[in-house]
């Protein structure tokens, strides 16, 4: 990227007052990226920004409460950064935040669809229209558009909303008005019964793993989370897809409003169950009832964490 | 009796339909956008050119399994006395595990030093391995996260397989390594294989020919145990780990478990169900102390017992069996070849003792 240098610089100026910089670096093989954690100088050197720069570094701030941290983000990182300042998880005055101009970024369940396999990769060439894949048997020009995630595709925050530093020109106008939920709308058309059957399916392969809730920068209650305790006691240590879907009914719930849908838990999910979508249901309903788009604005409450003597969207039973 | 024959790629559905008869058999088949192990379903296509997402692990050492049903009564001549009756359930029928690769059947055998242990043998651990063959697939093409020749292994190795099925042009060459392996290999479907036995020792060298040269992990458990106390090593290795169980659920030689009771009224079960030493809660004590309070400390611990504490007590094996799994499904890619090698190659700085 363009601006990495200007990044680069703009870190190296401002680590010795911190006790790191969170951003990406290069990882097994060309196609990932990993998070980076930027300790001396000479770590600033590994840094890489790039359309593998996938992971949401937020989910790493209110495990590092206390420290003086620096952080960089995409557009959509931001929004999580945002969203942990307006629920006071994290201090302000300790977080600096490096902002980007995002063009985007890949998932990598796509490229595997699209080259067949992806476990013998040697290079990966971006450019700003293409990836350039290579493996012992092949090479591959895969239009990056078609790569990325699809939270890209109906990004309206490419540019970081809140930052310290920001680097590079900022896109001045992104394409689309707003998350238009078309995979959503397309499932909300299925009966309730093709759609349990839908998610029984889907879940039984769910190793209760929990990569989705630890990957969430938003799932912070830690060691009392409902898909662990005994008491309260949510769910069984069944293999029971039933209990399975609860967990992620629970854990929907608690982000409605609040998630920002960065897409962690789906990506982070090791047998790729599509479990953001739960989460874009319970954020349609809160756009349409509250108006809200979470993490977009510090000063904000967002809907469920805040009272309301009457709301003007809900009409209360009369009694 | 010959134990090497041939399978035609086109007759292996219907040899494992023969083998599902007897036995409930297990396969790798694509369920979304990853590869897992499922009851074989002719109907159904297998996914079997590449190492599953998933290790066969749950086919031995159930994700949850119900150990016991138990019941409450009381006394009616003294209500305060309360009786408990239980009934062991113990595992069913045998199975034949296909396709998985020889890393996730040698990972069982990592298992076998501690539940099949004389003295404590686990019974249901022990009832499921003896009732479950494996038909492994050897391994054409590793990928670059893999690493089972670093830990003492290879894409061919037959270590707990009963049979090896090595894909070669047009079918299988098919070798039994046990008594076992040899029963199933009567089907009339396969023919003597002896003929195609060097097409299938080529795939074997040059899978393993494929890999780059393994470093020396032998000093692995002391320079693991002389960087114990440096937590400033485990907190630089950990920090980008998410305390997920994403690599020990999909480790074929990982096997914690965790123990739970569900009941309801006077009744109940007991669950026997997979447990992450990378979850906070795994070693919390009940008076709220917790021994590995951060994730560097429980890093540490999974790293250390793969690595060092495991084959201290275990003529020098090493309890990793290399599929890469935990590098590959992590969510942040890291990786334990790296931290392994750091801990190998680690030198105090001047002055740190």
């Amino acid at each position: 990227m363009k601006f990495q240098e200007e990044l680069k610089n703009s870190i190296r100026k401002v680590l010795p007052e911190l006790d790191m910089v969170i951003g990406w670096g290069k990882s097994f093989d060309p196609l990932h990226a990993t998070p980076h954690f930027i300790r001396r100088q000479e770590d600033i050197d590994e840094l890489v920004i790039s359309p593998l720069s996938v992971h949401n570094l937020a989910t790493y701030l209110p495990g590092l409460r206390g420290k003086k941290v620096g952080i960089v983000v995409k557009g959509c990182d931001s929004r999580s950064v945002i969203e942990l300042l307006q629920e006071n998880l994290i201090d302000r005055k300790n977080v600096t935040i490096f902002g980007f101009p995002c063009t985007g970024v890949v998932d990598q369940t796509k490229i595997k669809k699209a080259m067949g396999h992806t476990g013998n990769i040697e290079s990966c060439d971006m450019s700003d229209t293409a990836i350039v894949i290579k493996s012992k048997d092949k090479t591959r020009s895969l239009p990056l558009s078609e790569m990325l995630a699809d939270k890209c595709h109906s990004c309206r925050y490419p540019d970081a909303i809140i930052s310290d530093h920001f680097v590079g020109d900022r896109i001045a106008d992104p394409a689309p008005a707003a998350a238009d939920y078309q995979a959503l709308a397309a499932f909300e058309k299925l009966s309730v019964s093709e759609r349990f059957g839908y998610w029984l399916k889907e879940l039984d392969r769910c190793t209760r793993c929990y990569a989705c809730r630890n990957a969430c920068p938003l799932c912070v209650c830690r060691d009392h989370c409902a898909a662990e305790s005994r008491d309260p006691h949510w769910l069984s240590q069944e293999n029971n897809v039933r209990d399975k879907l609860m967990f992620q009914v629970i854990h929907a719930y608690h982000l409605a409003g609040r998630c920002t849908e960065c897409g962690e838990c789906q990506r982070a999910c090791p047998v790729d169950i599509p479990v953001l979508l739960f989460k874009q249901k319970m954020n349609k309903e809160i756009r349409d009832i509250f108006h809200y788009e979470a993490g977009v604005d510090p000063e904000a409450t967002p809907p469920l964490l805040s009272f309301k003597m009457k709301e003007e969207n809900i009409t209360e039973k009369v009694w | 009796m010959d134990s090497i024959k041939y399978l035609k790629s086109t007759d292996l559905k219907h040899w494992l339909e023969e083998l599902a008869r007897e036995n409930s058999v297990f396969a790798p088949r694509a369920e979304g956008d990853s590869v897992i192990f499922a009851p074989f379903e002719p109907k159904q296509e297998m996914s079997i050119k590449h190492a599953p997402t998933v290790p066969p692990k749950k086919t031995v050492f159930p994700q949850s399994e119900k150990l016991v049903d138990f019941t409450y009564s009381k006394d009616p001549e003294n209500l305060g006395r309360v009786m408990i009756e239980g009934k062991e359930i113990l595992p069913e029928g045998t199975a034949v595990v296909f396709g998985g690769r020889p890393c996730d059947v040698r990972g069982f055998t990592m298992f076998d030093r501690v539940y099949l242990a004389e003295k404590t043998a686990d019974i249901y651990y022990k009832t499921r391995r003896d009732n479950t063959s494996f038909i492994t697939l050897a391994c054409e093409k590793p990928e670059n996260t893999c690493f089972c020749h670093w830990v003492g292994s290879s894409p061919s190795d037959t270590t707990g397989s009963d049979v090896m099925a090595t894909p070669i042009e047009g079918g299988y060459v098919l070798e039994a390594f046990t008594e076992r392996g040899q029963d199933l290999l009567t089907s009339r479907l396969l023919e003597n294989g002896d003929r195609w036995i060097l097409e299938a020792q080529e795939v074997h060298t040059i899978a393993a020919g494929s890999l780059t040269e393994a470093p020396n992990l032998s000093q692995a458990p002391q320079k693991l145990l002389d960087v114990f106390d440096n937590m400033d090593f485990w907190e630089n290795a950990a920090a980008k780990c998410l305390s997920c169980g994403a690599c020990t659920y999909l480790c074929p030689s990982c096997y914690c478990f965790n123990i739970t009771d569900e009941t309801a009224g006077m009744q109940g079960t007991r669950f026997r169900s997979w447990d992450n030493c990378m979850s906070a809660q795994f070693t919390m004590e009940a008076s709220g102390h917790n021994p590995r309070p951060t994730k560097a400390h429980r890093l540490k611990n999974r790293i250390g017992h793969k690595f060092s504490y495991y084959p201290t007590i275990h003529n020098r094996i090493i309890s990793c069996c290399g599929c890469g799994r935990c590098i590959k499904s992590c969510p942040v890619s890291l990786d334990i070849r790296e931290i392994v090698l750091e801990a190998i190659n680690y030198e105090p700085a001047a002055g740190e003792e």
